[in-house]
């Protein structure tokens, strides 16, 4: 078992020092901004021009959804958003810290990214999760 | 390059039969379009079979086993909600190609109860509830939230839409349900995934359909009398989008297909006078009325609200019920629509026949992502 918080995703970076970040993958050639490692641009389809970068802490809501009925075990009611964050790239995750009423919730408000444990998660050897999430900025 | 025709076409009515297997079910239509078409197994040169749950399985051939093992080839399929459409395509490719001059195409799938999607898998912890929701009821009631975002569109609007469903399925005796399910009840049901509530979510059911297909020479020879013509077939992926592998695109692959549809039928929307499109959530079939240019972009909250789309309208949609009431067993609603279609062609819907209906258009899209649209002429 680790002593410290493992990431929930891959493009979540735990660095030793410092703060964790999301971790895009762009294209040199074309800009595309892409999740998880990759070697081959599904847009413009250029080999190896991949390159990671650091993701912005901030974005505006794109989409959501307020999700009242999921699997068991699961806390509801909680938003389901998703972000285009400054600078490239879009992510999907939980807004929190904000009333899950789609009455008070504004499509092209500012949010920033949150790290936090992932909900008190653990995996099979008893390792505790690094998550993101979304708040309003 | 020879016109294909669909010469029998035929569903089981959909439900829920725990103590039937998927070959068993499939069988059933399978038979249902054989004596259709006037044709015994022995005349089929070939088959295809669509099923998800099953994919690994040989669905089609343990169909064969049911039915008549007469050694064709058969290719099982699976291509998510496109997966009917799929096998149907691929017969219709099989004719337009020249290979066969009749080939059987059935669609069959058997569905727990429940939420689909967003269960989760890979390593470390679950993330459904940790990074969003996966679930179908809250991808589409995102992407229903884009067009209020866009638009303007309310909840109103998108529950309109599974009443609209709800009431033509109180027309179809193979529909699931045939319930009369007023705007009230629709928007008091529990809400599942905003602004999708529980009356506004496709209804898991078992359910088969199947077709036979033909060249126009076989067509020729059996007699024309009930032959439905395929116009055009289209099927496509996710083309690039921005947000595209985070919130799966249903527009963009859909007005790919769209057009290509339109391009080989040699029609516009305008032309057509009824679609069965995929009403996988009410959020769905509001985009689809744009993605399919039955209305201008931002138009789609005016369609339902006027009542264009609803049967007696401009070009009603979902006449059967839709996935909504009629209900949606994955790998066969691609053929269930293309059954309804024919049936308004032929004249043979009854209370629900849309008048006069020569040109109808199919449509089905499955996350990950896949479109078939299917254009069918009557003869």
């Amino acid at each position: 078992m680790s002593d410290k918080s493992l990431p929930a995703v891959s493009y979540l970076k735990i660095p030793d020092e410092g703060n964790p970040y999301l971790e895009g993958h762009k294209c040199e050639n074309c800009g595309a901004v892409f999740l998880g490692e990759r070697s081959v641009c599904s847009k413009c389809f250029s080999r190896d021009k991949m390159s990671a970068v650091k993701l912005q802490e901030t974005g505006v809501l794109h989409s959501f959804s307020v999700v009242y009925r999921s699997f068991p075990g699961i806390d509801v009611p909680y938003v389901s958003a998703i972000v285009d964050l400054d600078g490239g790239g879009t992510v999907k995750g939980n807004l929190i810290n904000i009333e899950p009423d789609p009455e008070k919730i504004d499509f092209g408000m500012k949010v920033k990214l949150t790290y936090q444990d992932a909900l008190g998660r653990k995996d099979k050897e008893g390792n505790s999760y690094l998550s993101y999430f979304f708040e309003p900025a | 390059m020879s016109d294909v025709y669909v010469l029998g076409v035929d569903m089981i009515k959909f439900g829920r039969f725990p103590d039937r297997t998927v070959p068993n079910i499939g069988a059933e239509a399978a038979l249902m379009a054989l004596d259709d078409a006037g044709l015994t197994i022995k005349d089929m040169q070939a088959m295809y079979c669509g099923n998800l749950g099953q994919a690994n399985a040989m669905v089609g051939q343990r169909i064969l086993q049911e039915i008549g093992q007469t050694g064709i080839p058969v290719v099982n399929c699976a291509n998510a909600c496109a997966t009917g459409a799929t096998a149907f395509r691929e017969a219709w490719m099989s004719i337009k190609a020249g290979i066969y001059d009749v080939v059987l195409a059935v669609g069959v799938e058997q569905m727990g109860k429940g939420l689909l999607g967003g269960a989760g898998g890979g390593d470390g912890i679950p993330k459904e509830g940790l990074l969003g929701s996966g679930t179908m009821p809250c991808v589409f009631a995102e992407a229903g939230m884009e067009h209020s975002k866009d638009h303007g569109t309310t909840f109103e609007q998108f529950a309109k839409i599974s009443v609209k469903n709800h009431h033509h399925s109180t027309m179809n005796p193979k529909a699931m349900y045939q319930i009369e399910t007023p705007l009230d009840v629709v928007m008091n049901a529990e809400m599942i995934s905003y602004p999708n509530t529980k009356l506004m979510c496709s209804v898991n059911v078992d359910g088969s359909a199947a077709a036979v297909l033909v060249s126009e020479k076989k067509a020729k020879e059996l007699g024309m009398g009930r032959a439905v013509r395929v116009k055009a077939s289209a099927l496509a992926s996710d083309p690039y989008t921005d947000r595209d592998l985070v919130m799966p695109d249903v527009n963009a692959c859909t007005r790919l297909a769209a057009e290509q549809a339109y391009e080989m039928a040699g029609v516009g929307p305008e032309d057509i006078n009824l679609v069965e499109l995929h009403d996988c959530f009410a959020t769905a079939e509001m985009l689809h009325y744009e993605n399919l240019g039955l209305c201008k972009d931002g138009e789609a909250g005016k369609m339902i609200d006027e009542g264009h789309v609803e049967l007696g309208g401009k070009v009603p949609v979902n006449v059967s019920g839709g996935l909504l009431s009629k209900g949606h067993p994955l790998g066969a609603t691609g053929i269930a629509n293309i059954y309804e279609v024919c049936t308004h062609l032929r004249g043979e819907a009854g209370e629900r026949q849309v008048e006069g209906a020569k040109l109808g258009m199919t449509h089905v899209i499955g996350l990950g992502t896949a479109c078939g649209i299917h254009i069918l002429e009557k003869v």
